[in-house]
């Protein structure tokens, strides 16, 4: 499966690890840092260096989870879910005590959002809790309902905070999962289609003004152009005005002017298209699409249950940043804090993303190790 | 697909679901995710493309309109220059400070601290504050002009803090003769939002940017304009200027010329010192207006600046009527000094001059007796003697003979009634009453009694002094003299001949007689030797004798005092007319006259005279203005008035003002005037008069009176 290995100059420990994902992550991370030295007015202070440092240090976490074992993961997932879900429970009590909302714990200079955490382990006990499903229950109630708990539970949490964006990427993992896990197909069309019929009450009924604002200014952008619009507005300036190959390297002048709200974060990608033009968007695109393939070969490599879904699930809420992130600097979907992953300024996002491509890698060695059983779970 | 309710009985089987199932089923979903992920990377590669293809010139421009601001620099304004090329109007370089009304977070707050950093009066605070309520976001309110460069960099060091606040270089209107020019110039203001809206040019919401608002200042907008240059500037979404890109200069507005002499406008403007008065000059042999003083004024340079509610109020309070041009809007009956203009008219209907008029002090007509002004009569009167002594009875009897008709189209011929093609925002053109115009206006018959006040220069007839100068370069020249303005038209009227020579030297002479002979003004003549001053004293009376004997009481009861003037009398160069509100008599007016056309002969002897009267009323007139100012500040700076909020309201008050006051005179219209004794050292002392006695019973005043006057 290596190229490198095969040519047996590179070390057995090196050539082993998994390049063809590992090269885009090292050059999509590299371009972020340099749209985030551009960002930063052409200087490694403040965005770059510090998004170097956060992919190292979550580097060594990702090789740490890449390198757990097997049955310890296994015997883990349910507590490590269960802490999650405490500290989300604890987000809420230090909310209410302290006065206002909040999203993140402060443990010393360390500050968690567990909320992003909640992301991957979501997915881990839902692909733990269907690998331990008999097979003939995928179809009976059982097969939902404690799993939908392993879903609206957290999702409860993070929504009285409150935040929608994460609610919604917590249940897409979570839904991914249930969906390759074979759950009959009519469920899920069925709960499409009721999710269209309640969108006008929810939107009238569950959604803060401010997230109305921002869905009609989605449907609407000229309505407001100062406004809520503003930010999609000017973001597709900044794409549309990068052209072909961009205005040059630190001559954007969408975000170094301030036009561009937030070049470094969220618009991060309008940032990078203004000075790279659609050279450099393909190129980005093209990087997540190689690291998501690897994501899915891994899951379809993988020798059983709990390591497919999980692979999927991981590879899933990944994408879930990358297309909810790009879909909305072109406009095309309401604006939401997302990150864009390893291009965003921001240590959460990061957290989460490595942990996904952690778990991968640790799939990955799994697989490599026992390859797969063919039809035995 | 497999719904299981949508199934057929028979065929129903229950599924065993095994591990392996689940594995195809995981692939087959996997792929169906893959797939779906995919089409989302083509969709966004799709969009990207179509963005940064497609839509990339939309974008690119808008991307420029972000980054690139566009900064008018407002133009320079052309200059206004008297007929030798100074400056009347010019620009001073400054620094200044405006606000933006829109861009203030806290207005009051911002707005102490500007007072405080430039040491504003309390005063003033209170008019930019009051300013900055009522803006409309886009218009810039003016807080400073003029300011040192100290105060300049104080305050630009603390922008940060103070949002909405524009300091910046630029120029500020000048009028070197302050409120010598104040009415014929007019002043410069932020453009309001009606002119903007009728103009909707972005030079005019420009900060700092002023437009003409009175006078020829608005007259010649158009040309003294200019061309606003542009300065491209790269700025953060913010608005802070990050780097010049490009600059175009501005193109300064064109320079008027105007006939106009400034050092004798000014000398003209000051001589009329406390009286309230114009004084208008003309050169007979051009046309040329010298000279159209109108006092008290207001000083256009703080008009400029923004009109203090302070200094508003003092200006309308005053009954003098500081801002009404009174060249141009006074009105005034024109007494005697219509006798010149009524022997040519009696000329021309063919009445020998040399023929004589027993005058015993006064006329019966009819069962009426009609006194002149001298009770105890002139005895013999000729036509020469009737001009020089003004006696009333013999154009009372002449004017019998010849009647009213040819009597008033003389005055219109002389200018009187008229309008002149004067680049001037507003005239009014007054009054020629005949028995046409009084049966259409008041539905009455023409009597006995209107000729007779109309020889005289009372009952409706109404003229401005700007009308009267007209008249002295007519009589004077013999010729159909039209003022001019500016230097760029062309002298009218020339071609033209009124009156044939013998009569003009005819009158002339009998003018000359009025101040050099045995006339009613003495102390009028020109302590030039060698240059002889022609001219002839009015007195106009503005109220019946029940009420003031028009020498002392209340100011505006009093007579106003007119003289119409040319000199050297026997080829005149310069004509004009002195009018004096209320002054009392002509005895106000002629000794103003025979300062300004020395002044115009021998500058150093005219600044003599004029020296020694500042002297005693306390300085120049600007210098007076500003003192009244501080005084009336002081003691009124408590309760700020607001000004006016829009300039046009000013105007449109001043014009009903002088619309109304225009009236005074109607409401004796319709009774005999006894005329007043004309000053006249040389004759009657003033005190020797003998008291009125057959004033005819005052008719019912008119009820509504409105002069005919127009714009």
């Amino acid at each position: 499966m290596n190229t490198i290995a095969a040519r047996g100059i590179v070390p057995e420990p090196i050539a082993r690890q998994p390049w063809e994902m590992l090269i885009p992550l090292l050059l999509i991370t590299g371009f972020g840092g340099l749209v985030l030295y551009s960002a930063g007015g052409g200087s490694m202070q403040p965005f770059a260096m510090s998004h170097f440092i956060r992919f190292l240090v979550f580097s060594v976490m990702a090789a740490i989870i890449a390198s757990m074992p097997r049955d310890a993961v296994r015997v883990l997932t349910y507590p490590a879910y269960l802490a999650v879900l405490v500290m989300l429970l604890g987000v809420e009590i230090v909310g209410q005590v302290g006065g206002g909302s909040q999203r993140w714990l402060e443990a010393g200079p360390i500050r968690i959002q567990p909320s992003e955490i909640m992301k991957p382990a979501v997915v881990l006990a839902m692909a733990r809790f269907y690998e331990t499903l008999p097979a003939g229950m995928i179809g009976s109630w059982r097969s939902l309902v404690p799993s939908g708990m392993l879903i609206v539970l957290p999702i409860s949490l993070v929504l009285l905070q409150p935040d929608l964006g994460t609610s919604v990427a917590i249940a897409f993992g979570g839904v991914v999962v249930m969906f390759l896990a074979g759950l009959p197909l009519w469920w899920f069309l069925l709960a499409g289609g009721t999710g269209i019929a309640a969108m006008p009450l929810i939107y009238f009924f569950a959604l803060r003004p401010y997230q109305q604002a921002r869905v009609t200014t989605f449907l609407d952008p000229e309505n407001d152009p100062l406004g809520a619009g503003y930010h999609i507005a000017q973001s597709k300036i900044a794409i549309g005005s990068g052209g072909l190959f961009g205005k040059g390297f630190n001559n954007g002048t969408q975000s170094h002017l301030n036009y561009l709200p937030e070049p470094h974060t969220d618009f991060v990608f309008a940032s990078m298209a203004e000075e790279w033009g659609l050279v450099g968007g393909l190129f980005v695109l093209t990087m997540y699409a190689l690291i998501l393939r690897w994501g899915w070969k891994v899951a379809n490599e993988s020798q059983d249950r709990f390591c497919a879904l999980l692979a999927a699930g991981a590879t899933a809420t990944i994408f879930f940043y990358i297309a909810i992130n790009l879909l909305m600097v072109m406009g095309m979907a309401p604006a939401k804090g997302i990150p864009l992953p390893w291009m965003s300024h921001g240590g959460s996002s990061m957290m989460t993303n490595m942990i996904c491509i952690g778990l991968l890698m640790m799939v990955n060695r799994w697989n490599r190790m026992a390859p797969r059983r063919g039809l035995t779970v | 697909m497999k719904i299981p309710f949508l199934r057929d009985g028979p065929e129903r089987t229950p599924r065993m679901i095994n591990a392996s199932i689940l594995r195809s089923s995981f692939e087959r979903r996997g792929l169906l995710i893959g797939a779906v992920q995919g089409g989302v990377g083509v969709l966004l590669a799709l969009r990207l493309g179509y963005l940064a293809i497609a839509e990339n010139e939309k974008y690119r421009l808008e991307s420029e309109s972000n980054r690139v601001n566009l900064t008018l620099v407002p133009p320079r304004r052309g200059w206004i220059l008297d007929r030798n090329g100074a400056p009347l109007a010019s620009n001073r370089a400054d620094f200044r400070v405006d606000l933006i009304p829109e861009r203030l977070v806290d207005a009051d707050a911002t707005i102490d601290r500007l007072g405080q950093l430039l040491s504003l009066e309390p005063a003033r605070i209170a008019d930019i504050k009051d300013k900055v309520s009522t803006a409309r976001g886009f218009q810039p309110v003016e807080v400073a002009s003029g300011l040192g460069y100290e105060q300049f960099a104080a305050l630009s060091v603390r922008l940060p803090d103070l949002p909405g606040v524009v300091p910046q270089r630029g120029f500020s209107r000048f009028y070197p003769t302050a409120s010598s020019v104040g009415h014929l110039i007019g002043y410069v203001g932020p453009a309001s939002a009606e002119e903007y809206e009728k103009d909707p040019n972005p030079l005019l919401i420009t900060p700092g940017y002023k437009i003409g608002k009175d006078g020829l200042e608005k007259q010649f907008e158009k040309e003294l304009r200019g061309v606003p240059g542009a300065r491209r500037v790269e700025v953060t979404a913010g608005g802070r200027i990050v780097r010049d890109l490009e600059t175009r200069e501005d193109v300064q507005g064109a320079p008027i010329k105007l006939t106009i002499d400034g050092p004798l406008q000014d000398y003209a403007a000051r001589r009329i010192g406390l009286e309230s008065g114009s004084v208008v000059v003309m050169d007979c042999r051009s046309g040329d207006l010298l000279c159209m003083a109108s006092m008290p004024s207001f000083d256009p340079n703080s008009f400029s600046d923004g009109i203090g509610g302070v200094e508003y109020a003092m200006l309308r309070d005053d009954e003098r009527v500081p801002l009404r041009n009174k060249v141009l809007k006074g009105l005034y009956p024109p007494g005697s000094t219509v006798k010149p203009m009524v022997s040519m008219a009696f000329m021309q209907a063919g009445i020998d001059p040399n023929e004589t008029v027993f005058c015993g002090g006064g006329l019966q007509v009819g069962n009426r007796r009609f006194g002149c002004w001298n009770r105890r009569g002139h005895g013999s009167v000729d036509m020469a003697k009737g001009i020089y002594q003004s006696c009333d009875v013999y154009f009372y009897a002449m004017a019998q003979r010849v009647g009213m008709d040819p009597i008033a189209a003389m005055a219109r011929r002389c200018g009187m009634g008229q309008e002149f093609p004067l680049p001037v925002t507003s005239q009014f053109f007054g009054t020629v009453p005949d028995p046409a115009w009084k049966m259409k206006k008041w539905g009455r018959e023409w009597q006995a009694f209107d000729t007779v006040n109309a020889t005289i220069g009372q009952g409706y007839m109404l003229s401005s002094p700007l009308q009267l100068a007209v008249m002295a370069s007519r009589l004077a020249t013999g010729r159909h003299v039209m003022p001019r303005l500016t230097l760029d038209t062309k002298p009218q009227g020339f071609d033209k001949i009124d009156f044939p020579a013998e009569q003009v030297e005819y009158v002339r002479k009998a003018m000359s007689d009025v101040v050099n002979g045995p006339g009613t003004a003495g102390r009028a003549r020109l302590p030039i030797d060698g240059t002889l001053m022609a001219g002839k004293t009015g007195t106009a009376q503005v109220v019946s004798l029940s009420i003031s004997n028009g020498k002392s009481g209340p100011w505006k009861y009093r007579d106003h005092g007119l003289f119409i003037f040319f000199a050297p009398y026997d080829n005149p160069r310069y004509a004009g007319a002195v009018v004096i509100e209320h002054g009392g008599g002509s005895g106000s007016a002629y000794p103003i006259a025979r300062d300004v056309m020395t002044f115009l002969f021998d500058p150093a002897k005219g600044l003599e005279a004029l020296a020694a009267l500042e002297a005693g009323w306390g300085g120049t007139a600007q210098q007076r203005l500003e003192a009244r100012y501080a005084a009336y500040a002081a003691e009124r700076g408590a309760s700020v008035s607001r000004p006016p909020r829009r300039e046009e309201e000013i105007f449109d008050r001043v014009e009903a003002e002088a619309r109304r006051a225009a009236t005074q005179p109607e409401a004796i219209a319709d009774e005999v005037i006894a005329p007043r004794p004309e000053a006249n050292p040389s004759g009657t002392p003033p005190g020797a008069a003998p008291a009125p006695q057959a004033a005819a019973p005052a008719a019912t005043a008119p009820a509504a009176p409105s002069a005919e006057i127009s714009e």
